[in-house]
């Protein structure tokens, strides 16, 4: 333990051994990826011939934008287009639903409130998977097969989000509630005005995890979507493998494997910029 | 500028009666400071009269209009906050103006009369800094701001100072006190801080467990407090009180006398033993313990000789200084 205190501040062998560690987790990380990726830059004999390529071929653009165009089933911008009309009225969806039911919640005086929060708490203990059967039920009802709507509102509304919410409206001092009402500004002003520019730090955060969540969708679009052109990209991939005796394509799988995960690497890194600087400038 | 009137103010939380019914007419211009103990009640009708607390019974006017079924926006008050209350996303101006914009003021007259309580407040450049840059005492003159530009009839304040250190906080109640006098708006001050209510009241309302002990100007109420209650709460050191069979007359009466009322004597009206001197420069206080463990304080002169730590010593006063309370705590 001794040893373990000392260790911010020694320098030398320790140092040296922790960066090296580090490494090789990076690496070991990262060492799928970089398969992928190169497998994604040769042609398909080469990877089929054994030993397989570890440096990246020149089969680059052909492949990416053959994958883009033609794909397998669906063109694969076709269905990045499609993820990313899911992610987003997930994110944007699920962070509006929240934070009107956490306003709702905290702000306001109603029969049953009690019971309205625990029912909300209780769907957490729902996930996707579980409703899955009678879900696919309502949304066939609802002609909702291979459309957006389909895609998006079962997964719409979320209990953590709005129980995140909830606990930040809590630590708002009610003054400043009071002092608006003082002002003269109705409660959805105090919404508008004050309570949405106050969470924008936990909005921000949110969306990071909430566009990936719906991104890495899986399970819920492999069941309503039959018509290629509404899959999105997560399962589309599955949808590439070949059954039977066809030949797998595997460069352009691989490289519709890097492009799915652009992305959500483009949200984490752009909006974490933004909520750092959030959470340096927060206070209540 | 309005007067404003509470006629048999009451206020319950289900079954728990709060406050047992408060009486005012505040005169136009008058300064009142509510103060009294934790508790007892004096935030409770202030927020009242703001609109954040429905009024269980009575009536609040203001203006002589009644207002209690009205918003807190239609009362034409303006209301400063213990904690400020601050919003901690927009700028000193924004917070300023806030009000003025819901109520749909043009923009010039928005700036113009910012501008003005920014000068008023020496707060012009701090304008386009948000809360969370600025120091207690610049929040708080925000928090000021943010009520005059509204140009309330009645101005509220839930101790203001209570979030300030002591030296800034004596500042304050000068300036608070100058700058109402200045603009000439009714208002209610709520604190627990005796001093400030001394200072800054014109009248003011002693509380005590939701009853309004005694309401008058600041010297009348120390001079001749109404109560047990308000004789001890008001001033600092505290009445000193001593039961009637400890001075050989009846046990149902209590007596009190203000430390500098009392003087230290060979002889006197009783004997007590003297505990500890505090020497505070200018005088000195000289805490005592009676024979039944009543503890007595003596406040004298600094030139005045103190008797040493566990001496006995006599105590006496003039009778005209003599307050008397009958056991339920009234005047008798």
């Amino acid at each position: 333990m001794a040893e373990q205190t000392g260790m911010v501040e020694k320098r030398g062998a320790g140092l040296w051994l922790t960066h090296l560690g580090l490494i090789i987790g990076v690496a070991f990380i990262f060492f799928p990826i970089w398969l992928a990726f190169v497998a994604s830059t040769v042609s398909q004999p080469e990877i089929v011939r054994p030993p397989m390529p570890l440096l990246p071929g020149d089969q680059f653009f052909e492949n990416y934008s053959k994958a883009l165009t033609a794909g397998i089933n669906a063109p694969v911008a076709l269905m990045l287009g499609n993820s990313l009309f899911m992610a987003l009225g997930i994110a944007i969806g699920k962070i509006a639903i929240s934070l009107l039911s956490a306003f709702a919640i905290v702000y306001f005086k109603f029969p049953g409130k009690k019971l309205f929060f625990w029912l909300i708490f209780l769907t957490l203990m729902l996930p996707v998977e579980v409703r899955i059967v009678p879900t696919y039920e309502v949304i066939a009802n609802f002609g909702m097969l291979n459309s957006y709507q389909g895609l998006i509102l079962p997964l719409i509304a979320s209990a953590t989000a709005t129980f995140l919410f909830r606990q930040f409206f809590m630590t708002v001092p009610d003054e400043l509630a009071e002092a608006a009402r003082v002002d003269g500004a109705g409660p959805m002003r105090f919404f508008f005005d004050i309570l949405l520019p106050m969470s924008r730090t936990n909005i921000a955060a949110l969306f990071v995890i909430l566009f990936i969540y719906g991104w890495n969708q899986y399970l819920w679009p492999l069941l309503i979507t039959t018509d290629p052109s509404m899959n999105t990209i997560v399962m589309g991939i599955k949808q590439m493998f070949p059954s039977g005796d066809d030949i797998a394509d595997w460069p352009v799988i691989m490289a519709t494997s890097i492009l799915a995960m652009v992305p959500p690497v483009l949200v984490v890194v752009g909006m974490q910029k933004l909520f750092i600087r959030g959470l340096v400038e927060s206070e209540k | 500028m309005a007067t404003l009137t509470l006629n048999n103010v009451k206020k319950s939380f289900g079954k728990t009666d709060v406050i047992h019914g408060v009486s005012i007419d505040v005169e136009d211009g008058e300064f009142i400071v509510i103060v009294g103990p934790s508790g007892c009640g004096k935030s409770t009708l202030l927020r009242m009269v703001a609109g954040l607390e429905t009024i269980t019974d009575g009536e609040v006017q203001i203006g002589g209009r009644r207002v209690n079924e009205e918003e807190p926006m239609a009362r034409d008050i303006a209301m400063v906050f213990q904690n400020y209350a601050l919003y901690p996303h927009m700028s000193v101006f924004d917070n300023m103006a806030y009000g003025l914009k819901i109520a749909k003021v043009p923009r010039s007259e928005i700036e113009q009369r910012v501008a003005q309580a920014a000068k008023l407040l020496q707060l012009e450049p701090y304008l386009q800094r948000k809360p969370r840059e600025l120091s207690g005492g610049q929040r708080q003159r925000v928090a000021m701001g943010r009520a005059i530009v509204r140009k309330p009839a009645v101005f509220l304040f839930d101790e203001p100072l209570s979030n300030l250190d002591a030296k800034l906080r004596v500042q304050m109640r000068l300036e608070i006190r100058a700058l109402q006098r200045e603009l000439g708006v009714t208002s209610l001050y709520v604190t627990h801080d005796q001093v400030e209510a001394m200072t800054m009241a014109d009248r003011m309302i002693v509380m005590n467990g939701g009853v309004a002990d005694q309401i008058g100007k600041p010297l009348e109420v120390y001079a001749n407090p109404a109560t047990e209650f308000v004789a001890g709460f008001i001033g600092s050191p505290p009445t000193n009180f001593i039961t009637g069979d400890l001075l050989g007359r009846s046990s149902e009466i209590k007596l009190g006398v203000r430390p500098e009322h009392m003087r230290l004597a060979e002889t006197g009206a009783m004997q007590a033993r003297a505990t500890y001197c505090e020497a505070l420069g200018a005088e000195t206080l000289v805490h005592l313990i009676c024979e039944d463990g009543t503890q007595v304080t003596v406040r004298q002169d600094a030139a005045a000789s103190f008797p040493e730590e566990g001496s006995l010593v006599g105590l006496e006063w003039d009778a005209r200084h003599e307050m008397r309370f009958d056991a339920s705590g009234r005047r008798c």
